[in-house]
């Protein structure tokens, strides 16, 4: 028996965020807190976001979920640490062409680990696992 | 009873998923149909379609007299006293409603409680919590032992002359726990509380006799006993659904309507507002046929086997959990989690593999706080299950424990 599809969900790196993830925990102070669940599964996050000046200064997350929904979310505080608001939003998007296994064009911006969700797309399962992160972040940001 | 000989009677299963034939373990969440209930409906839609108690047409006598003898199948089924008794429903959730807008609404004070337990499914305790909010009365819930069996010691202490209704699960759909409905009837009883009993786990399982059980309402839903999809059954007792006023109005449960004011029409169709659900009701009625014909008793004894010999053999994989009491105390469902790996992962693992396992909270995320756990996965098998569904879940468990120790 293959593992072959599951191999292309579940990518080295995925895992990697998944046990070692980046961005953990809370920010101090008066930080944005966004709380988003999947009502569907019992995935559940906490999007603690730092915007000043139109850019997201610092940015961490707690939660609980599968391995797809936590690496997103280790990825996506990576991702979005330092970027301009409307850079994030972009990305948020690109991320969800990204799911509807749509051909992006990342130009200027840098995915990084990110790509490496790509695999998702083929589960459609599990694509909002993917991207409750994301629209946290977007839900956040507009708070502001 | 012969699973494989029942098996060929259901043409969903003879087919591949990712390359490997379907193995389907998610029957709790909805069984397949068989090729009785198919035809059925398709024969319904046919040769018969048209709607019931209008015209004096022939077709439209012969859809009358097919949805009225589903109706009397599902009598005979649970053994009501009568077809006033036993109304269609869109499913359990509906009938839940129902009783719980018209009955509780109109009897329940504050200073009233109604009492429920933890393993309930959302739709045996949103409807409850809307009940008591609207009335002032007060909702409770009966503790469970660590094994997720209800502590009777806490269930006869609780019940007292303040208790209305009680609401319960035949069968748990997360624990597969079956819960000692008669003897909780006689307690509420004694109150003169009134008891509903969530059925849409115990009815597709377990014989069921509502004058032996004494329940005031008993709730399922076809879909899950091989039946379509959007077709249940609200029973009650008579003098209950009597005084209960309906909670859809329209065609269909008139009697005389006026320009100001309007008679219902008598049991059972003065709770059937607007067309009913033909199809669903004829399509139920073969499906009781087809349970008939396999005995509940077989069924029950089938299920019976397959869970010990699917808890046996899920307790051969280490560091495997499962949830939810011993076999002979359960259903048809086994609840249980890989360490370290989140059961969306183990579901999607299974699938690959052609598995077909539920995983998440199952409509019960009060259960799964109870269980400290934020989600879990679930076996669950009906008669089309075999010895070696079990075999293959094992294997496809044991090839899934590798996979995510190795990537980990």
């Amino acid at each position: 028996m293959s593992f072959d599809n599951l191999d292309t969900l579940y990518r080295q790196v995925i895992m990697d965020h998944y046990k070692h993830p980046r961005n953990r925990g809370k920010l101090e102070g008066d930080a944005l807190v966004v709380d988003m669940n999947n009502p569907t599964c019992g995935d559940r996050i906490q999007l603690h976001l730092e915007v000043e000046d139109g850019k997201v200064k610092d940015a961490k997350f707690d939660g609980e979920g599968c391995s797809i929904s936590m690496s997103s979310a280790s990825m996506m505080t990576q991702a979005v640490k330092g970027k301009r608001v409307e850079d994030a939003l972009r990305m948020s998007e690109l991320f969800s062409d990204m799911m509807l296994g749509k051909e992006i064009d990342s130009g200027d911006l840098e995915l990084g680990d990110i790509e490496a969700l790509q695999g998702v797309a083929k589960f459609p399962a599990r694509i909002k696992c993917a991207t409750l992160a994301w629209k946290a972040m977007e839900q956040g940001v507009e708070k502001k | 009873m012969d699973a494989r000989s029942i098996r060929e009677q259901f043409p969903i299963l003879n087919q591949e998923v990712n390359g490997h034939p379907l193995v389907y373990l998610d029957s709790s969440a909805t069984s397949h149909k068989p090729l009785a209930v198919l035809e059925a409906v398709d024969a319904y839609y046919r040769n018969d379609n048209s709607n019931v108690h209008r015209g004096v047409h022939t077709l439209g006598t012969r859809a009358t007299d097919k949805y009225e003898g589903a109706r009397e199948k599902v009598q005979q089924f649970i053994n009501a006293r009568s077809t006033k008794e036993v109304i269609f429903t869109r499913g359990t959730t509906t009938a839940i409603n129902t009783v719980a807008h018209s009955y509780a609404r109109a009897n329940l004070e504050p200073g009233d409680e109604v009492i429920i337990t933890p393993m309930e499914h959302h739709s045996n305790i949103i409807p409850w919590q809307q009940a008591v909010k609207a009335t002032g009365a007060t909702l409770k819930y009966f503790e469970l032992h660590d094994d997720g069996t209800l502590n009777m010691e806490d269930v006869k202490k609780s019940i007292g002359p303040q208790t209305k209704i009680v609401a319960l699960t035949h069968v748990s759909n997360v624990l597969g726990t079956i819960n000692p409905i008669k003897e909780i009837v006689e307690l509420a009883h004694r109150q003169n509380a009134v008891v509903l009993v969530d059925g849409a786990q115990g009815a597709p399982h377990l014989k069921v006799d509502v004058q032996e059980i004494d329940c005031d309402f008993y709730c399922f839903s076809g879909h899950k006993m091989c039946g379509p999809t959007g077709i249940g059954i609200l029973y009650g007792k008579q003098e209950l659904l009597e005084e209960m006023e309906p909670v859809e109005f329209g065609g269909e449960m008139i009697d005389f309507v006026h320009l100001y004011d309007s008679t219902w029409k008598e049991l059972p169709w003065k709770f059937e507002g607007g067309t009913p659900i033909i199809a669903g009701a004829i399509g139920l009625g073969a499906a009781i046929d087809f349970l008939n014909q396999i005995g509940m008793d077989e069924i029950e004894a089938h299920d019976q086997k397959l869970t010990n010999y699917a808890m046996k053999r899920m307790r051969e994989i280490e560091g495997l959990e499962i949830y939810g009491p011993a076999a002979d105390k359960r259903s048809a469902v086994v609840t249980f989690n890989i360490n370290g790996v989140h059961p969306h992962d183990t579901a999607t693992a299974l699938d690959s593999m052609g598995i077909a396992v539920r995983a998440g909270h199952h409509c019960a995320q009060p259960l799964m706080r109870w269980l400290n756990a934020t989600a879990t996965a679930r076996a669950s098998m009906y008669v089309y299950n075999t010895e070696d569904d079990i075999d293959q879940l094992v294997s496809g468990l044991t090839r899934t424990k590798e996979f995510f120790g190795n990537v980990f």
